[in-house]
Formats: structure tokens, C-alpha cells, sequence
């Protein structure tokens, strides 16, 4: 007790020392814990895949289309449940700054294969129904303001033309994961302009989604999707979506290396200046540690005074940075919704902040620590004045 | 003071010296004297003559080369760090110049110190505490930061911190060589007071003769040999 009385009451000895280092370890904290929340959305497409799920592409490269004649062999499969397909749209609302995902799906088989995308039932068949129907996830229309009924209009790139949708159906992720920045809408509109504008763009998908019984048959449905259009003009490549997903992270995986080394660079430059803070303070109190020494105290208790001040201050600042984290993820998140489905502070974050601050306290309470403990008395006595 | 009882601290043949680089400095030489129980004993000599240090080497918190250091009864040379703190904390109370208070403790607090080492209760302790402070004449700033205390008041808190867990002997390091003149005068007087109605021994080190002149006995101290002795 007298131990915690006097290692909090020294630590807010120098307050305005203290204060700063507190708010360093604080920002550092802050910062540690949005890169890290960063790499983690880096990985939220590939957290939320499903097992029983897999995507079949040109296995040339994405850009390149299969034919929409793959579906039923593909539905023939052994183990196989539901085959959907679709297309990566790539349409620009308004101008390029309004970035969403869209995509041209079947919208029966897609909703059966995606159970996270919560539609009400009335929406849900209202879209079905409706060929240039589309939907979009609930922050997408908070975003935009949209209700049912409105008439967005998407400029098609990759598909070029004014395209434009009713809007059938907001949908709520069944997970916190779950993308609601997305706008789906049916192939077949899609399709049935193309054999207008672009025969030779028609009756193709950019991919299909294959739904297994279970996630034990994946592996093997996949080699033999890939085996039956062997040899054929548009070979598949046939991957759990987790594989999927991860594709695209190994793309940028240097990004992801950066932020993380970035991380810890932050980590390891605050537990430098709380460390020459630490050093600073114990160098002052050297004397006192002495006269504890003196009246009989032992090693171990100055080791607990300084190595707790220590952890104290430290533990402050980490606390702090915790707490103005999640504001600080939700900022990122309203301002920065074109680029982050979602920016959400996970637990884990949460456990590395406190084990990073932990760690600031104790490296750098060590030498301090040893130094304060170690101190000969005589010595200690004649650093007065 | 001889009273036929036994001295209650001995000293023989008792040598220390410091190593700086390569060099070996000696600070004391075939020290030999002994300390009746309720004396009051002045060290005097002039800077670097090993008052502190033999003072140091008393209270056990330095270790002496060779020689016997005895106090009590108590070969203190032969203790090993850890029985060394629990020694001094039961039978030594410090007094030094620069009072050495923890600035983040009140008074009562800075008193109590030295008894969170025993198994006394919080009741007892404050019971202790009070004495002490009573002893001093601080009772009415028990609860006051050093940092609003005189220099003669710190150090009188210093003195009840010294005397509250009731140790055989006090040893003072220059006690009022930070102190203006009243304050120092205040300061021995209260040390007379502990040796002639307490019955405490005393171990002074002072350069100032109006100090030394409170002792009973005052020894100097020159080129780590004892010289002389004044009574």
C-alpha cells in the first residue's frame, strides 16, 4: 500500500513531465492502435470469408472472363450447392471521389450463397423481381441519403454508359464485418445491354461463386472445377474466397509490411523518450532511493517504487490512447468511408495497445529500476543538494 | 559517562579505502576506539578525513577492509545486506544534513517510514508517530509537505523519524551544517535532550565547534587516523 501511495505520488511530482509523457504514450498508443485497426480492414475481406464458399476466375488473371455456359457443369459437381456468378461493375457515382463497390450478380442464388446480407423479405423479392432493381448496404444509403424507390445512375467504366437502377432493397450486415458500402444489382440487365451495345462482351461472368455442402468438400470440389475446363479456351482457377481474398492482400502485401513495421517503429520511439524520462527521474531521486536504503528498505521495494512508477505512467498513457482510439476509428470511418468498409477497433487491438503499453513501462523502468535498486547507500547519500 | 557497562559500540584495528581507477586510496587506518551507551560523541576533522565514512561504517552502511565494527553487542562485519538493512532499521537512526525527508510525504508520513518495516499495526504506529513528533515539538505539522516546513523543522522531522523506532544509537552527518544559527541552536539542544532524558547514544559529525561543543566527547579525525581526543 505504502509502495502504490508513493510510486502515484511521485509519478505526479513533475506534472508537467509526467503529462507529456502520458499524452506521447498516449498518441503513441492512438497511433499504434488505428495502424494496426488498418491492417486488420486490410484483412476484414478475407476474416469474412466463408469456408463453404468458393470463387472460380479466368485463371489468366481476373480481368479476363469465363463463359456463362460454365454455371450448370459447374452445378454438376459432386458436393457442389449453389453456383452464382457476377461481374465487378466498376461504376463511378457522381465522380471518382464517390467510390462504392458495385457489382452485377444473379441476385437469387447470390443472397442464398451470402446469408450475411440481411434484406427484408419484401425487399428482397422486390428486387428479385425487379431486372434493373439494385440494392446497397445501409451505410451506403445513410451516405447518400437514399431511400427505396430512388433512381441511382452509375457511369460504367470498364462498362461504358449511363446505367440506371431502382433502388429495391437496403440491406444490414448480418456481421459488423459485413460490407454495407456495396451496391448490387442483376447480371442480367447487365447482360442484356451488353448483347445490344457489346455482343461480343455478352453471355460472360467476371466470376463464379461456388457454395459447398461443406467446408471438408472445398478442397475437392476446386480441383475438379479446375479439372473439367482444362484445356478448355478459358482454363478456371477454382479457391476457397479466403484464398481469394488473400490474392489481393498478397498484391500490396509490401503496404501491409510497411504499416506494420511503422507500428512498431512508433512503439519503439515512445519507449525511448519514456525511457530517458524514466532514467531522469530515477537519476534525481537517487538520494531518496538511498535514504530508503538507509531506514532498511530493500531492493526489492525501491525496484517496486520506480519499476511501478514506471508501469504506472505508462499504463496512464495507454489507458488514454485506448479510449481516444475508438473516436478516433470512428472519424476514420465517416471521413474516410470511400476507402474503409469499415473501421472498427478490434479486441485484439485492443490486447496489443495494452500489452504495447505494458511493454513501454517496463523497458523503460528497467534500467532505472536496476539502477535505484543497485545504488550503493554511501554513494546514494552524496548525490544531495 | 563510563558507567562500568560495556561500550556500546567497539572499533578495532578497523581500515577502509576507496579505489579510483587503478588507484587505492586509503580513507581510514587502524582505527581503534569504543562509544559508551548514552555518550554523546563529536567527530570532528577537516573535509575528506574519513569522518563520514567511519560514520558510515558505525551505522552500517558501508563495509569497512578489515576490522571490527561492534555495536551492541553485534558484529556488524559479518552481516550480509539483507540482516545489514534489518539491523539498521531496529537499531539506527539517522539524522543527516541535508535531512533527506521525501518531499511527496507529510511529516507524519516521512516519521512513520521506518516503522512500515515492523509488524506493528496502523494504531500503533500512529500512537509511535505522535510520540515522536511530540518529542520534536511538531505535532501541529504532522500533516505539512517538507516543502512547506522551515530547514529547522525538516530537520526536527528528520530527528523524530530517527527516534521512532526507538534504535540504541543516532548517528548525525553534519545535522546543522544546512541551518542558519537559531535553527541549529534549536536543533542541538533537542539532541541533548535525546541523550540526557532518552538516554540515547549519539555519533556527530560536524565541523562546526559551537556543535561540537554540545558533545561530551569530541574526537578528531585527520589523514584517517584518530588523533586526539577532547572531553
Amino acid at each position: 500500500m505504502f509502495i502504490l501511495k508513493l510510486l502515484i505520488r511521485n509519478a505526479f511530482r513533475h506534472k508537467l513531465r509526467t503529462a507529456l509523457t502520458v499524452v506521447g504514450v498516449a498518441i503513441a498508443i492512438i497511433a499504434f492502435g488505428l495502424l494496426r485497426t488498418l491492417v486488420g480492414v486490410w484483412y476484414m475481406g478475407a476474416e469474412r470469408s466463408s469456408a463453404t464458399r468458393l470463387v472460380a476466375r479466368n485463371a489468366i488473371s481476373l480481368i479476363f472472363p469465363l463463359p456463362i455456359s460454365y454455371k450448370e457443369r459447374i452445378s454438376q459437381v459432386q458436393g457442389v450447392k449453389e453456383v452464382s456468378y457476377g461481374n465487378w461493375f466498376g461504376g463511378i457515382y457522381i465522380d471518382e471521389k464517390h467510390f462504392f463497390a458495385n457489382y452485377a450478380v444473379e441476385p437469387k442464388t447470390y443472397l442464398d450463397l451470402y446469408p450475411e446480407i440481411v434484406l427484408p423479405p419484401a425487399e428482397k423479392t422486390a428486387f428479385i423481381r425487379d431486372r434493373k432493381g439494385c440494392i446497397v448496404g445501409q451505410k451506403l444509403a445513410d451516405r447518400y441519403g437514399w431511400k427505396i424507390g430512388d433512381i441511382i445512375t452509375l457511369r460504367g467504366t470498364i462498362f461504358p454508359g449511363q446505367w440506371e437502377f431502382v433502388l429495391r432493397g437496403i440491406y444490414r450486415g448480418a456481421e459488423k464485418s459485413t460490407e454495407e458500402r456495396a451496391l448490387l444489382f442483376h447480371w442480367d440487365y447487365l447482360n442484356e445491354t451488353l448483347r445490344k451495345t457489346a455482343p461480343q462482351r455478352a453471355d460472360q461472368v467476371g466470376f463464379y461463386m461456388i457454395g459447398v455442402a461443406n467446408p471438408d468438400l472445398a478442397a475437392q470440389v476446386a480441383v475438379e472445377v479446375d479439372a473439367m475446363f482444362k484445356n478448355s479456351l478459358a482454363e478456371t482457377m477454382t479457391e476457397t474466397e479466403r484464398a481469394f481474398h488473400m490474392g489481393f492482400i498478397a498484391m500490396t502485401s509490401a503496404i501491409v509490411v510497411a504499416i506494420q513495421i511503422v507500428s512498431y517503429v512508433v512503439i519503439a520511439i515512445i519507449m525511448i523518450v519514456a525511457a530517458n524520462t524514466m532514467a531522469m527521474t530515477a537519476r534525481e531521486r537517487i538520494a531518496e532511493y538511498a535514504t530508503l536504503k538507509t531506514l532498511g528498505f530493500g531492493a526489492f521495494h525501491i525496484a517496486a517504487i520506480v519499476f511501478g512508477e514506471s508501469l504506472f505512467i505508462a499504463m496512464t498513457g495507454g489507458l488514454l490512447g485506448v479510449l481516444l482510439t475508438f473516436p478516433g476509428a470512428d472519424w476514420i470511418e465517416t471521413e474516410l468511408s470511400q476507402y474503409f468498409p469499415s473501421f472498427s477497433v478490434s479486441p485484439s487491438t485492443v490486447y496489443l495497445d495494452l500489452l504495447a503499453s505494458l511493454m513501454i513501462g517496463a523497458v523503460a523502468g528497467v534500467f532505472p529500476t536496476w539502477r535505484g535498486a543497485t545504488i550503493r547507500i554511501a554513494e546514494g547519500l552524496r548525490r544531495i543538494g | 559517562m563510563s558507567s562500568g557497562a560495556p561500550p556500546i559500540v567497539v572499533i578495532k584495528d578497523l581500515n577502509k579505502s576507496y579505489r579510483r581507477g587503478t588507484q587505492i586510496i586509503p580513507v581510514l587506518n587502524s582505527i581503534t576506539f569504543s562509544i559508551d551507551e548514552g555518550e554523546f560523541l563529536a567527530l570532528m576533522g577537516p573535509s575528506g578525513s574519513g569522518k563520514s565514512t567511519l560514520l558510515n561504517l558505525i551505522a552500517g552502511i558501508d563495509k569497512p577492509d578489515s576490522g571490527l565494527v561492534s555495536v551492541g553487542g553485534v558484529d556488524i562485519t559479518s552481516l550480509n545486506e539483507a540482516e545489514l538493512a534489518r539491523w539498521r532499521a531496529a537499531n539506527v537512526g539517522f539524522i543527516f544534513q541535508f535531512y533527506n525527508l521525501l518531499p511527496v510525504l507529510t511529516a507524519y508520513e516521512n516519521v512513520e517510514l521506518p516503522l512500515l518495516l515492523t509488524p506493528l499495526s496502523r494504531r500503533e504506529r500512529r500512537e509511535h508517530v505522535e510520540t515522536a513528533l511530540q518529542v520534536v515539538n511538531l505535532t501541529d505539522r504532522m500533516d505539512h509537505y517538507p516543502g512547506q516546513l522551515s530547514g529547522g523543522q525538516q530537520q526536527r522531522v528528520a530527528i523524530a523519524r530517527a527516534i521512532v523506532p526507538d534504535p540504541e544509537i543516532l548517528v548525525a552527518d553534519e545535522p546543522t551544517g544546512d541551518l542558519d544559527k537559531t535553527s541549529a541552536k534549536e536543533i542541538l539542544e533537542l539532541m541533548e535532550r535525546l541523550v540526557h532524558e532518552l538516554g540515547k547514544t549519539i555519533i556527530m559529525v560536524t565541523h562546526d565547534p559551537r556543535a561540537a561543543e554540545k558533545a561530551h566527547i569530541v574526537r578528531n579525525l585527520e589523514k584517517g587516523v584518530l588523533n586526539n581526543v577532547h572531553s
